[in-house]
Formats: C-alpha cells, sequence, structure tokens
C-alpha cells in the first residue's frame, strides 16, 4: 500500500450530510491486469449521492481502466466494485447500467447514422417504463432545447457542441443514479470546452451525481467537489477540490506522469 | 423514376442572359481523359466477346443486333457524361449549343478509334492464345463483313454521330432528352424481352401481339419497333403532362390552405402522401400480386419464383448485415442446410433416413436447424470484428458445402450426387406445389416472402431492432448502453439463417432434387451483392435489388430475363456493383433513415430551402422535412 493512499481518511467535506451512508459508488483495492501488466494498483474510489467528482491523471495513468473496470468491461483481478452498496465485481455491464451506472464516452461517439431521437432511445434501452422515458426525454429538452430541434436530424451532422448536449442527454435518458464521464473535454475546441463543463455544472446542479475522468485539472476542480489523481495506477491526491488546486505536488504528479 | 432522376433539372431553365461560349471553347482535358475511358472500354467489350456471342440475336429484324448494340451504348453514355456541367450556387449556367454536340462528336470519334486500333491490330497481328476474342470472327463484325479500311474508318464515324447525339441531349430540353431515353429504353426492352413478352401475350391470350411485334429471326420488326417508339414518346408526353397537370392543381390548392408557402413541388409531395392513397395503393398491388400469377406464363411465374427465393435470402441476410452490421460472407450455409434438411427428411432417395414426413414438417425441422447453424456458426464468429469475421464466415460457408460433398457424411448427405426424388409441398390436402407447376411454386414462394417481410418490418422498428443499429454504428458505446451485444449479434445470425433456410426448404422442393455445388460460394456473393445494390437495411431495396439482378439478369443457377447475359452476368454484376459504390452507394432503395439523412444533409448545405421548411411548419402539418423519406 502506498503511503499517499488516504485509506483512513475522513469523510470527504463536500460529502452531502445527507441520510446517505452508502456511497453510490464505490471501489475498494481494485487491481487490475491487462495481461501481466498491472495497471490499476488498489485502487479505491468513494462517490456519494449529489456529488460532482473528478478522477485526474495523464496519459497511460489508468483513468479510462478505471472507467472500463467501474461499467464491467474490464474486470478487476482482485477487489470490489460496489453500486449502491452492492458488489456487482462479477456481474455484466448490461446489469450495471440497469442498476444505474451510466458512461458518457470519450469524444461523445454518438451514433452517427442514427437520428438523434434514436440517440435518446438507445440510451433508455434497458427501460421499460414509457411514460417515465417520455417525461425524461422531456426533461433533456428542458435541460438542452437545441436537442429538441435536432430531433430528427442524423446525429453525426450536429455540431460538435450539439453532438456533446445529445451524447449527455443519451446518457441521462438511462436515468442513471451516477453519470460517468470520460474526457468530456477531449477533442473539442476551448470555447466548447468551457460550455461542456458548464453543461456538466448545469446536469449536476439539476441533481445528477457525476464522476468524471479528466486530464484538463484545472478545468475539473474549477467544477468538481472534490478528485482524486491517478498516477501509474495509484492514487496519489485524495482531496478537495480547493485544497487539490492549492497543492503543489499536483502539478509536480503531473509532469511525472507526462514523462511516460 | 430514377433514370428521370438522373438529369440535371436545371437544364431547360437557363436564363435567357446564360452567357455562351465558342465551339472551341472545350474542356479539352476532360474530353482527352474521356475519350480514353471510352477507347480502352470499347477495346475491353470487344475482346470480352459480346459483339460476337450476340451477333445473332437481333434486336430490330434486319438492322440493328445485339452484337452491334453493346459497341454503341458507351459511346452515347460517355458523350452525354462528358457534357455534365455541375451548376454551382450563385453561378450562371453556360448556355449549351453547338459546342457541346462538338464535345461529344469528339469524345465518341477518338473513343471509337481505340476500335481502329483493334480492327488494324487483329488484321496484323495474332495473340488469339491468351486473348480468345482476338478473332476473325470479332473482326468480320468490325469491318461488317467488308474490309479493313471500311472497319478501321466506320468506328471513329459511327462514334462521332451517336456522340454528337449523346451530347446534343444536353442542348435540348430535359423533355426531349427524358422522351428520346424511354423511346429508347422501351424499344430496347420490347426487343430484348422477347421471350417474356411473348409468354405473357400467350398467359392473356394475347398472341397476335406478340405475332405481330416480333419477326420470324425473334428481332422485333421494323414497323412494330417504330409503333413501340410511338408508343413510348405518346407515354412520356402524357405522364409529362399530368405531372404538370398534378402541379398546377396542388399548387392552387396550397394556396387555399397555407396563404404564404407558394412552393409548389414540398406541396405537391404532401398532396400525394394522403395515407387513404398509400393504402388503396397497397391494397391494389396485393391484389394484383395475388391475382396476377394466374395470368402469367410459365416462363414468367419461374422467373418471379426465383426471384422470389433470393428475397427471402436477400431479407435474410439484410438483417445480418444491414441492420447489425455483420458482414456475413457465407450466408450460402444457412441455404444449404434449409435445403438438405427437407431433403433428408422427405426424400424417399434419402440414403440414410426413410421418414419421408412432409414438407411443413420438414420446414420446421429447417428452421431449427438453421437457427442451431446460426448460433454454432454465430457463436465463435461474433467475438471478431471487421476483416477478420468476414474471412471467418466465408470459411464457415465453405465447411458447410465441404461437407455435404464428404465422404464422411455420404452416408447422410449422399456426396456430389446429391439427393433426388424430393417430392412437392402438400398444402393441406388443398393443392400440391411440385417444380413443373411453377406458379405453384410462385404462390409458396410468396406466401413466404410476405412473412419474411412482414418479420423485418417489425424487428427493424423493434427494441431489438435498435440494439442492432446500434451495434453497427458503434458496438462498444452501444455495450456502454447496456445492450448485451453478444446474444444480440447471436439473435441476428439466427433469425437471418431462419429467413435463409425458408429459402432452401422451398429450392428443394422446386427443384426436387440438392448437390453440393448448388450452394457454392458464389451463392453468398450473389446474395450479398443484391443487398448492397438494393440499399443495405432497406427492405424495399432489398426486393428491388432482387428483382433487377436476379430477375433481370439471373441468379448463380438460374436464367433472368435477359438470357442472352447469362454468360456475362458475373461481369455485369462487378460492373454494376463498382457503378453503385461510385455514384450511389446508399443503393438502389436507400432506406427510409438514409434517405431522410440525405435530404437533410441537403438541406443543412441549403440555408434556403431550410428556411422555406422553417415557414412551411410554422405555417401549419408538421413533418415537411421528411417528404422525401417516406417515399417508398
Amino acid at each position: 500500500m502506498s503511503p499517499n493512499t488516504p485509506e483512513t481518511n475522513s469523510p470527504t467535506p463536500a460529502q452531502p450530510a445527507s441520510v446517505q451512508s452508502e456511497p453510490v459508488l464505490e471501489l475498494r483495492r481494485v487491481n487490475t491486469h491487462y495481461g501481466a501488466v498491472h495497471i490499476l494498483k488498489d485502487v479505491d474510489l468513494d462517490i456519494y449521492s449529489g456529488e460532482l467528482v473528478c478522477l485526474l491523471g495523464g496519459n497511460a495513468s489508468g483513468k479510462s481502466t478505471t472507467l472500463r473496470t467501474i461499467l464491467g468491461m474490464v474486470k478487476p483481478t482482485t477487489g470490489d466494485v460496489k453500486v449502491n452498496g452492492q458488489v456487482v465485481t462479477h456481474q455484466s455491464t448490461r446489469d450495471r447500467v440497469a442498476m444505474g451506472v451510466t458512461m458518457v464516452p470519450e469524444n461523445r461517439r454518438l451514433f452517427k447514422r442514427l437520428t438523434v431521437r434514436e440517440n435518446l432511445d438507445l440510451g433508455a434501452y434497458l427501460r421499460s417504463d414509457s411514460d417515465q422515458i417520455a417525461s425524461d426525454m422531456e426533461r433533456v429538452f428542458d435541460l438542452f432545447p437545441r436537442v429538441k430541434e435536432r430531433l430528427n436530424q442524423k446525429s453525426g451532422t450536429l455540431s460538435g457542441g450539439e453532438q456533446q448536449m445529445v451524447a449527455i442527454g443519451r446518457a441521462l435518458m438511462a436515468n442513471p443514479r451516477v453519470l460517468l464521464m470520460d474526457e468530456p473535454s477531449m477533442g473539442l475546441a476551448p470555447a466548447l470546452v468551457q460550455q461542456n463543463f458548464e453543461l456538466i455544472q448545469q446536469i449536476h446542479e439539476a441533481g445528477m451525481t457525476v464522476f468524471m475522468v479528466e486530464q484538463n485539472a484545472n478545468m475539473a476542480l474549477s467544477i468538481a467537489d472534490r478528485g482524486w489523481v491517478l498516477q501509474t495506477g495509484r492514487v496519489v491526491l485524495d482531496d478537495t477540490a480547493e485544497n487539490l488546486l492549492a497543492h503543489p505536488d499536483l502539478q509536480a504528479s503531473y509532469l511525472g506522469t507526462a514523462e511516460q | 423514376m430514377t433514370a428521370a432522376g438522373d438529369f440535371p433539372a436545371s437544364q431547360d431553365a437557363a436564363p435567357a442572359a446564360a452567357p455562351r461560349r465558342r465551339l472551341l471553347e472545350q474542356d479539352w482535358r476532360k474530353l482527352l481523359r474521356a475519350s480514353a475511358i471510352l477507347a480502352i472500354a470499347q477495346v475491353f467489350i470487344g475482346l470480352s466477346g459480346m459483339p460476337v456471342s450476340f451477333d445473332r440475336r437481333l434486336l430490330i429484324d434486319p438492322i440493328l443486333s445485339l452484337g452491334y448494340l453493346s459497341l454503341l451504348w458507351l459511346p452515347l453514355a460517355v458523350s452525354y457524361w462528358v457534357g455534365r456541367e455541375q451548376v454551382l450556387e450563385g453561378m450562371t449556367a453556360y448556355a449549351r449549343g453547338g459546342r457541346d454536340v462538338l464535345a461529344g462528336a469528339i469524345t465518341g470519334a477518338v473513343g471509337n478509334a481505340g476500335l481502329t486500333l483493334l480492327v488494324v491490330g487483329i488484321t496484323h497481328f495474332d495473340i488469339r492464345d491468351p486473348l480468345v476474342n482476338w478473332s476473325p470472327q470479332l473482326l468480320g463484325i468490325l469491318e461488317f463483313e467488308e474490309s479493313v479500311w471500311l472497319g478501321a474508318l466506320i468506328w471513329p464515324a459511327i462514334g462521332a454521330g451517336v456522340g454528337a447525339l449523346g451530347g446534343g441531349m444536353h442542348w435540348a430540353s430535359s423533355r426531349i432528352t427524358r422522351t428520346t431515353v424511354i423511346v429508347l429504353l422501351s424499344v430496347f426492352g420490347t426487343a430484348v424481352l422477347e421471350s417474356v413478352i411473348t409468354d405473357l401475350s400467350q398467359g392473356f391470350h394475347i398472341e397476335a401481339v406478340s405475332d405481330w411485334l416480333y419477326g420470324p429471326k425473334r428481332g422485333l420488326t421494323y414497323p412494330a419497333a417504330i409503333v413501340v417508339a410511338a408508343a413510348a414518346a405518346a407515354i412520356a408526353g402524357g405522364i409529362a403532362a399530368y405531372r404538370a397537370f398534378l402541379a398546377r392543381t396542388a399548387s392552387t390548392s396550397g394556396q387555399l390552405g397555407i396563404a404564404a408557402s407558394g412552393e409548389t413541388s414540398a406541396n405537391r409531395v404532401r398532396w400525394r402522401r394522403i395515407p387513404v392513397r398509400r393504402l388503396v395503393g397497397f391494397a391494389l398491388s396485393a391484389a394484383a400480386i395475388v391475382v396476377l400469377p394466374l395470368f402469367l406464363g410459365r416462363l414468367t411465374n419461374e422467373l418471379l419464383a426465383n426471384v422470389g427465393l433470393f428475397i427471402l435470402l436477400a431479407l435474410g441476410l439484410n438483417i445480418i448485415v444491414g441492420l447489425a452490421g455483420i458482414l456475413d460472407l457465407g450466408y450460402v450455409a444457412f441455404f444449404a442446410v434449409g435445403g438438405y434438411s427437407v431433403a433428408v427428411l422427405t426424400s424417399p432417395g434419402s440414403p440414410r433416413f426413410d421418414l419421408e414426413i412432409p414438407w411443413f414438417g420438414a420446414l420446421f425441422a429447417a428452421m431449427l436447424l438453421a437457427g442451431l447453424a446460426g448460433l454454432l456458426i454465430g457463436a465463435p464468429v461474433i467475438r471478431m470484428r471487421g476483416d477478420y469475421l468476414a474471412i471467418v464466415t466465408l470459411g464457415f460457408g465453405e465447411i458447410i458445402r465441404v461437407l455435404l460433398l464428404s465422404d464422411w457424411l455420404s452416408g447422410t448427405f449422399n456426396g456430389a450426387q446429391g439427393i433426388t426424388n424430393i417430392p412437392g409441398v402438400e398444402v393441406f390436402g388443398l393443392a400440391t406445389v411440385r417444380g413443373f407447376e411453377p406458379r405453384s411454386v410462385l404462390y409458396l414462394v410468396l406466401v413466404f416472402c410476405a412473412i419474411a417481410v412482414y418479420v423485418s418490418w417489425r424487428l427493424e422498428n423493434s427494441r431489438i431492432g435498435r440494439a442492432w443499429m446500434a451495434i453497427r454504428e458503434d458496438e462498444s458505446v452501444a455495450e456502454a448502453m447496456g445492450v448485451d451485444t453478444v446474444s444480440a449479434k447471436l439473435m441476428a445470425f439466427v433469425t437471418g439463417a431462419v429467413l435463409g433456410s425458408f429459402s432452401g426448404a422451398i429450392l428443394s422442393a422446386k427443384v426436387g432434387s440438392v448437390f453440393p455445388h448448388s450452394f457454392a460460394i458464389i451463392v453468398s456473393i450473389v446474395i450479398l451483392v443484391v443487398v448492397i445494390f438494393g440499399g443495405m437495411g432497406s427492405i424495399a431495396g432489398v426486393i428491388a435489388g432482387a428483382a433487377v439482378l436476379i430477375g433481370v439478369l439471373g441468379g448463380p443457377n438460374q436464367p433472368g430475363l435477359l438470357q442472352e447475359f447469362a454468360e456475362y452476368k458475373i461481369l455485369i454484376y462487378g460492373a454494376l456493383l463498382v457503378w453503385m459504390m461510385l455514384q450511389r452507394s446508399e443503393g438502389l432503395i436507400p432506406s427510409v433513415r438514409r434517405a431522410r439523412e440525405l435530404h437533410l444533409d441537403e438541406m443543412n448545405q441549403d440555408a434556403w430551402l431550410r428556411a422555406q421548411v422553417a415557414a412551411d411548419d410554422a405555417g401549419g402539418g408538421g413533418g415537411g422535412d421528411r417528404s422525401e423519406g417516406e417515399q417508398p
């Protein structure tokens, strides 16, 4: 166990003082291997309802693998993934999505030749409560009125910003308990990155629990409640957003991984 | 419809102030390139053997044979193509005139000089060894059985004449061009479809018509050709007048309904798409499909039955390739499973079993076995992606054929001798479907086609259909959305397999025998070509693709309408496919979704149109932006 790993951290300040004692999503001492290569090393994460948290790290630090492990696309060698306090380590992606874990993939990755409406429908793929789905779709339209205008348009013809709205909308259609965001700033023009983080903040303020994985530390920490820094598969920092921003090691740890 | 759509619409609407160009103000580079392509293509056609083998097939009795036509159509097409110009937004089209005629003539003349070279070449060199058709027969045709000099000189002259006609089409108004094309195609169609038209006229008891149309040597007689041309021109003119009438009526009624938008075409489309009209149209065509086989002759019924078998196959493959996006090159395996299951279970000649169960029972078994085969082939395959997957499915397709042919299983499948004596289909004691009664086969095929179309249609709009499309677009994201990709892909394989087995089961009963070589790899390829040609993911497209390719050209083992082309079937398939990929990669009839996409793409580029539609929608009756999409 790395001395940096904050196993004994007191409950984080940003944790809402609500009735919830169980985190929505929890990783307990997760180790993940690709073949023989050790990617995630004793990773501990806990995300509480209503939080906006971020996982920071440079290239090859294991950020994407963390997300894949949470979603069950990669199975951890040891350790457990818990959703709502229930161990889901051996459950399929489908089951985890059904339990309320949904991802907005890196670079949006819409179903480009399908219409916006079909993309949104696919977000609700596992749901059968058609009334609730319809009202959730209205909620997405309230959040992003632009999406409604483009409903019957092929999603690949939308502008980058609109695609991001559809990608988030598609994930929201799953009625998730926690929304995972893979590199929301990736592949977007600077102005759009700003807009994108505003979107994230917007859905967070609407009550969504968001867990984002991001390289752009300053940007992510400016909206997050708290965060972790991942370095070569190990959590090296765990603190509130303010403390992390002020932390002298933040830049250093980035420089360290940037050398690869 | 589609042929008419190819002509640029702005031709006759050129404003009076259109700039003129001098006669020699040509795009020489384009001319040279078109001529070179034409020359190479003409030499290729000559050496492919078409002129020689089609020479005896007369189209118009004394003057034109299919052989000469094979050398005449391309100069026309290329010289038309060379004059095509895209009018960019904000620019004025040039006035058309003598320059275009000259451009066409030059292209035709220079291009046909390729045939001159061929004449000279055949006279002086003998390379018949690798090139079978480098022959005196070809020389004879190229020389018109006269002299080398005539042969060498006449082809550029013919090319200039035909080319001038092709180029001149740009000069003429689009209406004249369209009428000319319709007339030419009608005469060609009537001439080349001699056997079918004779068959049809016998079915309807109007033999006099076909006797009058065709001379003793099968070609159209001179007067008949003229009458057909005149009739086609009259019909084309009538249709144009009817359209103009429709546009007029629609625009006046549109003005009554919506004050601001006077855009006739948009209103016309809406007016035409009243659901009642569609319903009536559907009922009428359904009735026609049911009644028509009673009047058709043996030949036509047989042909339609073959088309139906391929529609079944193509609908099945369409689920795998078009919806789920799994490129299956071994689809023939499921066809074979269907065919052999029925053969083994029903035939008294089946070597191992002596079951002789009725066809419907065997069909049930065939469905189960095909579903099982879908699972077995699908399970290892769906873990792969892209190229690897295609290659592995290709292998599985061959494995089935090799197993059927093998000594090891010859106790069950009888090896290369196949299984014969397969009885017909007893339809609950009401009727018997036998191969020598094509009409009964056609009805059986129609029933299964109806089932397949319904199933495809329902699946496409279902949850699993959406999952398939998501997998086609982005498999890992589909997985992240909660789609169980493994079972969805297996489901696609199984559904496609079952539809394919229907076709095999009917084929068995129709032909009365099955052989391993009927299930060769070329069948997979042809089915895939039908799906791609028709339009992946589009039910109407797949049906149209099967009708055009299998009906007109013929399937791998079945003759089509144009029996003359049987030898060149695969060549023409290939050429069509290449042309299709270049010009209309979405297929003959794109799926509704794709058509809508294309339409919307245009809209995105065209702010004006977008504003129009917005005004339209505001004026009442939304959905104007989907007008094109729902046409099929």
